[in-house]
């Protein structure tokens, strides 16, 4: 026998499918026969948002409204309802505040589409920054006489800081 | 010209403020609207608290009436109860649905700081509340002759309250 263990792994194995059968979300358990219903559970109760307290999703939450929330959707997932009819049961009784992800509508275009315009706007001022930028005046090249101009102004200076110099040292 | 849109930013910024002082003030953060508004009051059948009767939806049909959600457990709901008594002393019809509660208690409840109510429903498990769409107690729907939800106030009813809600409740059927 290459693996003396075989009978136990195999009952090991068995207890932990049927351990794996139900949800436990918050201490409470919710078995279910198929394990694809498990996780359809769980996301359910995380993308649920708790009407109590607010920034807590049904898995969450400890409230007992959540817990009666969990149960309907418990109940309502043994009759076989969708996820889309699960969750517009809860939104028809409390409203679109439950989910978490808000509905795509007329009131709602501000929410989802908000930080586009926001960025479109930002892409917009920053065009605008280079294209003032890049139109910002070239200065002319010196004439020959504003050259001359300017080395007569340098040999003044030159001279008059000499004159200082002398002055501060008798 | 083309300098204006250096000032989108700042219109932003105000707009945003102005929004966050608006709300700033708000007290009812935690209320929210409820969907039910405009909809028939939920079917149900249930068992009365005083007399153990069933009692349904029927049953609260005819005229203008409250439908108050309370529990004895609820600080609030005792809070409101004597305003209550003081609204069924008035005439005004109010129903209770005694909430996630147990049915001894809200009995004694009711006898030490009296009922103002023409009945109430013993919904322990909080069956009918979530049909409600109720997530605490004190909740109040305001309904018509013909079962139709036409308002809903989260928290206690006082005459502060009753101020803004009488002219809608009195201009119900």
């Amino acid at each position: 026998m290459r693996y003396p263990f075989r009978h136990w792994l195999t009952g090991l194995l068995l207890l932990l499918a049927a351990v794996a059968a139900q949800a436990v979300v918050n201490g409470y358990k919710y078995p279910f026969e198929d394990p694809a219903d498990i996780a359809r559970f769980q996301h359910l109760a995380e993308e649920l948002r708790c009407p109590k307290c607010q920034n807590q999703n049904l898995a969450d939450s400890n409230a007992p409204v959540a817990g009666d929330m969990r149960e309907k959707v418990y109940e309502l997932m043994n009759e076989g309802q969708s996820d889309d009819q699960i969750v517009g049961y809860l939104v028809a009784r409390y409203g679109d505040f439950v989910r978490y992800k808000p509905p795509v509508r007329a009131e709602t275009y501000l929410l989802w589409f908000g930080p586009l315009l926001a960025f479109l706007l930002g892409l917009l001022v920053l065009r605008q920054m280079r294209r003032n930028q890049r139109k910002a005046p070239v200065p002319a090249p010196l004439t020959d006489a504003e050259r001359q101009r300017l080395e007569q102004l340098k040999a003044a200076v030159t001279a008059d800081s000499s004159n200082d110099q002398k002055a501060n040292n008798p | 010209m083309n300098r204006f849109i250096l000032f989108v930013p700042l219109v932003g910024f105000t707009i945003l403020a102005g929004l966050f002082f608006l709300t700033i003030d708000r007290k009812d953060k935690e209320v929210l609207p409820s969907p039910l508004v405009g909809q028939p009051f939920p079917e149900f059948e249930m068992i009365s608290l005083e007399t153990g009767e069933v009692v349904s939806r029927k049953d609260l049909l005819g005229k203008r009436a409250l439908v108050n959600v309370w529990a004895t457990w609820c600080p609030t709901c005792k809070a409101e109860h004597s305003f209550l008594n003081l609204l069924a002393s008035e005439g005004v019809r109010i129903f209770g649905i005694n909430y996630k509660d147990e049915d001894s208690k809200a009995r004694q409840w009711l006898a030490s700081y009296g009922n103002p109510y023409r009945w109430n429903l013993s919904d322990t498990d909080g069956k009918l509340g979530l049909e409600l769409g109720v997530y605490g107690a004190p909740e109040t729907f305001l309904i018509d002759g013909s079962g139709v939800i036409r308002g809903r106030h989260v928290g206690d009813l006082n005459a502060r309250v009753w101020a803004t809600l009488k002219p809608e409740f009195e201009s119900l059927p």
